[in-house]
């Protein structure tokens, strides 16, 4: 089957059922999405499909029908994307295990609230486990990335 | 280099201590180093000036031998270095260096002795240089207790200092100039024209001439980065997707391997059928390992749905079942054959008790699971007379020696590269899963392996927190705290996690008293008593070890004796401390929290105190009672830690200490059937979500005499802050965690 990853397009010989996490990882060598629990319950495989944000643990391969965004693809260290830039200011990651997906939540979640409360934040990020408990410098993190994003 | 030079610079390549102003060389320092191990393994061009630099023609090699969990070490020991050596240290490539003895931990034992933090009698003096002495002889090279700042502060500023004054020295020699005449400035010696010779340009001459001998540390005032908020070295890694853990790593012709063994650990595996796993796609062999089945595979979801797939016939649990038994055998430990230590004992407890009227209370702590997010994952490979293991753990010389044994290897033939470690919290103080990964490899040699476990196998695996009950008694006078007297009966961390590591534990486990015995109150009457429970299930050090239960103890029971007292809460630990930076870190809180100004009602605040690795902590919370549940609106901790390196990364160590104690609180156990942990995947093991979390004001106070490390002391306060703030808020006094069975939470 055919792939479009980070604007390149692959085509890959897996199960239909592989999760993309595992085509991404395994098959493509992408390992910026993070295997945490495999259930969809930590966020830290969090990509996206045509700007929308997935748990890729729990998405199928053969349904995936879109272009796939990954955290190696929404900016890289020369050129970083505006919530990126976010974080590394304010220093958010401390494993940074759990980050690739909480950026992508994080950017796709701006993409269409760009002006949000602490109680969206809290609402649109809290499916993301992070077990360092960088939670109060995300919601800064997500409140900066909202202000740099309007600016451009 | 040629061997003739490296030999002739291990002879003076000794290593350096600090005294008031200076630095002495001689039989003491070389009494404290060995061999400079980064000697044996140079490329051409490469010098090590140090255990702790190397430099070759394209750049700077910063030696960080403390593993990062997550906690920032790698950043704060590169900052410690390159403080010194005058270098940007965002333009130095950082590495682990090699499992050495040279890289010893010298403070890390003292937690394992009765020693209180506050104490300066001899014998506490005494203790300390001992816990350096072992740490030296036994090489141990290991990363925990809060120990890495503490430890390394003026080892790697002296390492950093020693490189800068070789170099100059290398200068002084190309250029004939005097040491007066040059100067150092981001990566370059300066001459008096302001010409500059890279750091870089030096090394080959470096390497040629003897280490500096004698050099001074700046004084703080001269600090570009240390004291100031720095820029941690990983964030640009992490942020982009790009910072390689050992879950990561890819080399040509390696294979995926996952495990299964039984979750009742140490049960065993009586047999198993893998007929149709064998079939399915990717796979490659079911091999046996020691206690169950490892699947190789050529990726990750092929070997867990295979690992799935076989079916094992477990053997039945080594330790009592069921979590009910367990607290039973807990319960039962409170007898004079049980008792393991008394370190605390003034006045007369039995006494004062006598005059009651006697209030009682009993706690009861789970079984807590690490579960950090990256799981157990290590990448090995064994050819006929060398192991390569890249994995991130906080024990290298011990994984080391153990897979040494295991391989039948020399020891200098495993070769243990350190990584960055997806979070920990303890849980790779062990090598369980590095054994396992070394089984198959001895099956699969020349062969490089990934080994990841599933979630499930990570959660039934873990090596948690003990249970524990602590049984408490006491008196008050009107006003006052007369009687303190708490018992806390747990099992032995240091039995169980040092067998593993095949060390001995000799004495009483202080763990079963930590947080709660070495506290600074002068309570008239006031009693610590340690109670050691048979071995049940297999359990290890989790973030801030015996404190981080036992603290829900000492300070909810300190809170109900105040309630009794009808006194202030806060300020009868103001009146019965002792010691000054925690009366400070005290009062800052009640200064932070407006201790004592009127909430309204269906608030409440709670206040709790603990003094864990040296560090004085206090932390308040504050909750309001709403329809959907307890909602945590704001959190205020103040902790000392004699000096703060790095003001923005230990506010990030204490708010995520604090969100990591408060979301275990609330949320957090591990319950048993048959053996095995019945929380197996984070839908049962919340911890904390951002929804949950309060705002957190940190302030770091400095008025403690000795450097600290601050990764675990915001963890013990957080549970017993919370249950006090939400007996202030409802009058509910809950001792039990996690505090979700008692209550809800928004």
């Amino acid at each position: 089957m055919k792939l479009t990853v980070d604007g390149t397009t692959h085509e890959v010989d897996v199960e239909e059922d592989m999760p993309l996490l595992w085509v991404l990882r395994d098959e493509l060598g992408i390992t910026g999405p993070k295997y945490g629990c495999g259930i969809a319950q930590c966020g830290a495989c969090t990509v996206h499909v045509d700007g929308v944000a997935v748990r890729s643990c729990q998405l199928a391969a053969s349904d995936v029908d879109g272009a796939v965004t990954t955290i190696n693809g929404l900016g890289i260290p020369a050129a970083r994307h505006a919530v990126q830039e976010a974080w590394i200011e304010l220093q958010v990651a401390q494993c940074g295990y759990c980050q690739s997906g909480q950026i992508m939540q994080a950017a796709a979640f701006l993409d269409v609230n760009s002006s949000p409360t602490d109680t969206e934040i809290d609402a649109a990020m809290s499916g993301n486990l992070c077990r360092c408990g960088t939670y109060p410098r995300i919601r800064e993190a997500v409140k900066s990335a909202a202000l740099k994003l309007k600016a451009t | 280099m040629g061997r003739v030079k490296t030999i002739a610079r291990r002879s003076f390549l000794i290593g350096s201590t600090a005294i008031a102003g200076g630095v002495i060389f001689g039989t003491y320092q070389y009494k404290r180093e060995g061999e400079n191990p980064l000697l044996t393994d140079l490329k051409p061009g490469e010098t090590a000036i140090t255990p702790y630099v190397k430099i070759d023609a394209q750049g700077i090699t910063l030696i960080t031998p403390r593993a990062d969990v997550g906690q920032g070490a790698w950043s704060m020991q590169a900052h410690l270095i390159a403080e010194e050596l005058d270098i940007d240290p965002a333009t130095a490539t950082l590495s682990s260096g090699p499992a050495d003895a040279i890289y010893y931990n010298g403070v890390v034992g003292v937690e394992a002795m009765p020693i209180a933090a506050t104490s300066e009698t001899m014998l506490a003096r005494t203790g300390r240089g001992a816990a350096d002495v072992i740490g030296k002889f036994l090489g141990l090279h290991i990363t925990g207790g809060s120990s890495t700042v503490p430890d390394m502060y003026d080892r790697l500023r002296m390492a950093g200092a020693v490189a800068r004054e070789t170099l100059i020295k290398a200068a002084m020699k190309q250029t004939g100039l005097r040491r007066d005449q040059l100067s150092t400035e981001n990566g370059c010696v300066v001459l008096p024209d302001g010409l500059k010779i890279e750091y870089i340009d030096l090394a080959t001459i470096a390497a040629e001439i003897p280490p500096a001998q004698t050099v001074t540390l700046r004084d703080p005032s001269q600090w570009r980065y240390l004291t100031k908020p720095q820029q941690r070295t990983d964030m640009v890694a992490k942020s982009t997707g790009t910072q390689d853990y050992g879950i990561d790593m890819w080399m040509d012709g390696m294979v995926i391997a996952t495990t299964r063994t039984n979750p009742a650990i140490g049960g065993g595996l009586i047999g198993f059928e893998a007929e149709s796993a064998r079939k399915m796609r990717g796979i490659q062999a079911i091999l046996p390992i020691t206690g169950g089945i490892a699947v190789i595979a050529d990726n990750t979801w092929r070997a867990f749905q295979a690992a799935q797939a076989v079916e094992c016939d477990w053997g039945p649990a080594p330790y009592p079942g069921t979590s009910a038994e367990q607290f039973e055998v807990v319960a039962s430990s409170f007898t004079d054959d049980h008792q393991d230590s008394r370190l605390k004992d003034q006045g007369d407890v039995a006494e004062a008790l006598r005059h009651g009227p006697l209030i009682k209370a009993e706690y009861r702590i789970p079984y807590f699971a690490h579960a950090p997010l990256e799981p157990m994952s290590v990448v090995v490979k064994m050819s006929k007379q060398r192991l390569d293991i890249w994995t991130g753990t906080q024990i290298p010389r011990f994984v080391q020696a153990n897979m040494a044994r295991l391989t039948e290897l020399a020891a200098e033939d495993v070769h243990v590269h350190v990584l960055m470690s997806g979070g920990s919290f303890g849980r790779r103080l062990e090598d369980d899963y590095i054994a396992q990964a070394v089984e198959i490899a001895m099956q699969l040699p020349d062969t490089p392996i990934k080994m990841i476990w599933q979630r499930e196998e990570d959660f039934t695996h873990d090596f948690p927190r003990p249970l524990a009950i602590a049984r408490a008694y006491g008196t008050v006078t009107s006003g006052a705290i007369d009687a303190f007297d708490l018992s806390i009966a747990a099992p032995s961390v240091a039995e169980s996690s040092l067998a593993r590591l095949r060390q001995p534990a000799i004495g009483p486990d202080v763990a079963i008293v930590a947080g709660a015995w070495d506290q600074p109150f002068s309570i008239p009457n006031y009693r610590v008593t340690g109670y050691r429970a048979p071995p049940m299930v297999p359990i290890s050090s989790w973030r801030s070890v015996g404190a981080s239960g036992n603290s829900f103890m000492h300070e909810s029971f300190f809170d109900e004796l105040c309630d009794a007292a009808g006194t202030d809460p806060l300020a009868e630990r103001l009146r019965l401390c002792w010691h000054m930076p925690s009366q400070k870190v005290l009062e800052a809180v009640g200064e932070m929290s407006d201790w004592g100004s009127d909430l309204g009602p269906g608030r409440g605040r709670g206040v709790a105190f603990t003094l864990s690795f040296g560090v004085p902590v206090a932390e308040v919370v504050e909750v309001t009672q709403t329809d959907q549940g307890i909602r945590i609106d704001r959190a205020y901790v103040a902790a000392d830690v004699g000096r703060v390196l790095d003001p923005k990364n230990f506010e990030a160590q204490v708010q995520g200490g604090m969100i990591f104690g408060l979301g275990h609180a609330m949320n957090c156990e591990l319950t048993y059937e048959d053996g095995v942990p019945q929380q197996d995947n984070y839908h049962a093991y919340q911890g904390m979500r951002l929804h949950q979390t309060p705002e957190i004001m940190v302030r770091g106070l400095e008025n403690g005499a000795k450097i600290r490390g601050i990764g675990e002391p915001a963890v013990p306060p957080a549970a017993p802050a919370l249950a006090n703030a939400i007996f202030a808020a409802t009058g509910k006094r809950i001792r039990e965690l996690p505090l979700s069975k008692s209550i809800d939470f928004v």
